[in-house]
């Protein structure tokens, strides 16, 4: 937003559509295949290689971490204990969540939904927070990727189905230079607004 | 009709004398190899396409094997441009590099270039020993002059001892996934690129993370090795970029 990409709802729009496309797939996938049962180190170990930007991948870890405190707490169950012991610092938030879900008896796919849509819910709200764009403007972007969300959520259950048999290579790798770019630059300001 | 398969090979070895040999040195259909002077124990190998492509249909395919100890520059003569053809379908470029302990690899081609109406696959997976160097550039400039860009996809792999420290696919152009265009990914910038050095000693000592200039950051990986990533108005800023973070990596 600093950098003048993101004025309003049209721009907000491919943006959340980008996002969604490339670091929304990866993360979907991360935690379809988490649920699934995949080795949650192995799913780690891939989503650093999927996060080039070092602050992206230490706010994902520090999310990864809040959200183990609050599963932990919720539906104790081994395979989340022997992760946070594995990752002191936090795992990756998508291995977590996929976790946290398989805890809660859930699907591959919901999961994947979860992920999915946080990568375009996060970016909706600070848009309406930091240039006060109408409420109902970053709603409207929402309802129309929606049907994006549905499609990426199904592409990361396929994605995740073939990492069971395949292993972590068949996870996608779609990526966004300037969400790394933006996530470096940012990182270098004296004043920081956001982690992630 | 069925596009051109070609597979060009390149084998490095440490010649014992100080040098680099090259036991193996294949082009292919349209895909010429040129031992170029070498400086110091290193050969020099350039690219040369000897024809138009990859067009629709195409499979080329480049392998180079460095083995332990040995040292090998790979260059290119000139851009590569994807072309539509008139075989309907993706045309797919595999890059396939191996570098054994202590050797070390510089593959630095020119642009590849997507043109209006071509739709090009780029697989490249890099397989370093432990104590391997690479310095390995990649440029996609979408579309020639004033025009628009064809479809182009590629994924860059590079794992070190068998794990993967970087796992990268950029899909761009017509029938890509939406957004690809926007602030989000590529932002109206119309030239993209990635440096990746892998240096041992960059286990030990992470080098910092940096911002280059507009559009370009040195990002350590979670591994012995950092990526530059850069976007820029045209291939010429992009190498700028790219040059300038070299620069400041070595």
């Amino acid at each position: 937003m600093k950098a003048g990409r993101i004025t309003g709802a049209a721009s907000l729009e491919a943006f959340c559509r980008g996002r969604l496309h490339t670091a929304g797939l990866v993360s979907a996938s991360l935690a379809a295949a988490a649920v699934l049962g995949v080795d949650p180190a192995a799913l780690d170990a891939a989503a650093d290689a999927r996060t080039p930007s070092p602050a992206l991948r230490i706010a994902g870890r520090k999310l990864g971490r809040q959200l183990m405190r609050a599963a932990r707490a919720t539906w104790p169950l081994g395979e989340l204990e022997a992760l946070a012991r594995e990752f002191p610092k936090g795992a990756h938030q998508p291995v977590v969540l996929g976790l946290a879900a398989r805890a809660a008896g859930l699907e591959a796919v919901d999961a994947a939904y979860c992920a999915a849509y946080e990568s375009v819910s996060g970016p909706a709200s600070a848009t309406v927070r930091l240039l006060s764009l109408d409420p109902f403007d970053a709603t409207g972007v929402l309802a129309r990727v929606a049907p994006e969300v549905d499609r990426v959520a199904d592409r990361a259950v396929e994605a995740a189905r073939r990492v069971v048999d395949g292993g972590v290579d068949a996870l996608p790798a779609a990526s966004a230079p300037l969400l790394e770019i933006s996530a470096e630059v940012h990182a270098a300001w004296a004043v920081r607004l956001f982690a992630s | 009709m069925s596009g051109v398969r070609a597979t060009a090979r390149i084998v490095a070895r440490d010649d014992g004398r100080g040098g680099t040999a090259l036991p193996v040195l294949e082009g292919d259909g349209p895909i010429a190899l040129r031992r170029t002077r070498g400086s110091g124990a290193e050969a020099r190998v350039m690219l040369v396409g000897a024809m138009s492509g990859p067009l629709g249909g195409d499979e080329f395919a480049v392998e180079a094997e460095v083995e332990s100890g040995a040292r090998l520059r790979v260059g290119s003569s000139a851009a590569t441009i994807a072309l539509p053809g008139q075989a309907k379908g993706e045309a797919r470029y595999d890059v396939r590099l191996h570098v054994g302990d202590g050797g070390e690899l510089e593959w630095l081609p020119e642009q590849l270039i997507s043109a209006q109406g071509s739709d090009l696959y780029v697989r490249t997976r890099v397989e370093l020993g432990g104590t391997a160097r690479l310095v390995l550039r990649e440029e996609q400039v979408l579309g020639r002059v004033g025009e628009q860009p064809g479809r182009l996809s590629s994924r860059l792999t590079v794992c070190v001892e068998g794990r993967a420290l970087l796992d990268q696919e950029l899909a761009c152009g017509p029938g890509a996934p939406g957004g690809w265009d926007g602030p989000a990914v590529l932002g109206g910038h119309r030239a993209v690129g990635q440096l990746v050095v892998v240096r041992p000693e960059f286990g030990m000592e992470p080098m910092a993370a940096r911002v280059v200039g507009e559009g370009a950051v040195v990002m350590p990986l979670a591994g012995p090795a950092v990526l530059v990533s850069a976007v820029a108005a045209d291939a010429l800023r992009l190498r700028r970029l790219l040059d300038e973070a070299l620069a400041a990596v070595a």
